[in-house]
């Protein structure tokens, strides 16, 4: 077995693992908290309709949910799929899935923060945005930075789910070498490669975190 | 004692003010004047109501009918009963300016620093220029006893320190009125005489203030006046001494024995 190419096949696929997870995060977190203000919204509709969309993300497989949004506009609509709506499909279910999780940790962090920092703010004349940046946001973000953190660490592992779409991730191609030639070495190796990542990941998010220690 | 000016406009006046929640109605057609450099304390139990007259003037909650004005600018008023007319979201703007609140709970925003959290409301809101406001801010802190301490957060301060702070907060945009929410109740107490001696000592300086308290000693001590409320409506008011040494509601001397007897 020519382990070389091995690990550069490898890399090659954690390169695709990474993409899908920096993209699922660039669009999940602001994402999340669009949903998690239209979850705590006054509107009922608004309100009800966030609320049915988070319960059905968090509530079916997200490898279905993945499925859905690469072979739905081809039963739909007959849209030829092609290999650039592969990846796309990939992007937006992780994105969308992603986003409801989010919204609920969100929506727990704000809901935390006590009513006196919006009644000093308001008695001190800041406006309802000046607020909710300034005062509200900066105190959410050191709330929930460990679920955060809980949730990017399972977003590193479940990249690998994007194999059920043939996109050729890590994964997936430790499991083709695996398969072919009746070894474990691969997983094995995938499997520290996904360790490393996420030891990575946690140590940066660990550092944030002791960053925002300067207050409690 | 002070001497009231009453020909100038009253810096807070109160007319027929009421308030429900729902069916519940937790204010009577309160009125009350507080003239410029009057001390005003409000006493009552618990459920009488003092904190939602407060919050009702501080915009933190809404009348239901009456009339609410600070000096000339009127906020709320009723043509008829039952009605209320708010003013424009602009003159509510200016008139936050013209009072500060200081909270039970001091609510310091917790991110900021102690010297942020008193400049950054004059700065980022009324746009005042930042040097002034931090000249401004450091001569309050010298005043609270907290020179040192403006690189401070809020979590590094005992209580009573934390609410000189936010004494000082509720200072900075120099108010012409400034209430105060049971200042003390949220301390230990051995912290509430630090706080005391502060209020005493803006007293001494003529501020403006309607203090709500359960500090009957303290209310006789430092008030012009003195407010008993009970069940929505004030039982009774008058000179501190008179109102607290010689009440003359039956209401007010139950209440009183009863502070007497903790």
């Amino acid at each position: 077995m020519n382990y070389g190419r091995m690990l550069l096949q490898l890399l090659e696929g954690l390169s695709y693992s990474i993409s899908i997870f920096c993209w699922t995060l660039f669009f999940s977190l602001p994402l999340g908290l669009l949903v998690a203000l239209c979850r705590m919204s006054k509107f009922t509709v608004l309100k009800q309709l966030a609320r049915f969309c988070i319960s059905v993300l968090r509530g079916t497989p997200l490898m279905l949910q993945l499925f859905l949004v690469f072979y739905g506009p081809y039963y739909i609509f007959k849209m030829p799929l092609t290999d650039t709506y592969r990846f796309l499909a990939v992007i937006i279910g992780f994105s969308v899935n992603y986003a409801a999780y989010f919204a609920e940790i969100y929506r727990a962090g704000i809901e935390a923060i006590p009513l006196g920092q919006y009644e000093a703010a308001q008695v001190l004349g800041y406006s309802r945005t000046q607020t909710f940046f300034k005062i509200i946001v900066p105190q959410v973000v050191k709330r929930i930075l460990p679920p955060v953190t809980n949730e990017v660490i399972t977003l590193v592992k479940d990249t690998s789910l994007a194999f059920t779409l043939t996109i050729p991730e890590m994964f997936s191609v430790a499991r083709q070498w695996s398969s072919a030639r009746t070894t474990m070495i691969p997983l094995i190796a995938a499997g520290v490669f996904y360790y490393v990542f996420n030891f990575l990941v946690a140590m940066l998010m660990e550092r944030f975190e002791k960053y925002l220690n300067y207050y409690r | 004692m002070t001497q009231l000016n009453l020909n100038k406009a009253p810096v807070l006046h109160i007319e027929h003010l009421s308030k429900s929640f729902d069916n519940l109605t937790v204010l009577k057609d309160i009125s009350l004047d507080v003239h410029q450099g009057e001390v005003v304390s409000i006493i009552g139990p618990s459920g009488s109501g003092k904190s939602t007259l407060l919050r009702c003037c501080t915009l933190l909650e809404t009348m239901t009918s009456g009339m609410l004005a600070f000096g000339d600018t009127i906020v709320c008023q009723s043509a008829a009963r039952d009605t209320k007319q708010y003013a424009s979201p602009e003159t509510l703007r200016l008139v936050r300016q013209k009072f500060g609140l200081v909270f039970q709970n001091f609510n310091l925003f917790p991110h900021w620093s102690v010297m942020k959290n008193i400049i950054d409301a004059p700065i980022s809101v009324q746009k005042r220029d930042k040097n002034e406001v931090i000249h401004d801010a450091e001569l309050l802190l010298q005043k609270m006893g907290l020179a040192d301490r403006g690189d401070y957060y809020p979590f590094q301060l005992s209580g009573g320190q934390q609410q000189r702070v936010s004494i000082a907060r509720a200072l900075i945009n120099n108010p012409e009125i400034l209430f105060f929410d049971e200042p003390t109740s949220a301390l230990d107490p051995e912290l509430t005489g630090e706080i005391l001696k502060v209020i005493r000592d803006l007293a001494a300086e003529h501020m403006t203030m309607v203090i709500v308290t359960h500090e009957i000693e303290f209310a006789r001590n430092v008030s012009d006046r003195v407010i008993f409320m009970a069940e929505g409506v004030i039982v009774e008011q008058g000179p501190a001494n008179d109102v607290i040494l010689h009440p003359t509601q039956e209401r007010t001397r139950t209440f009183l024995a009863n502070m007497r007897n903790k």
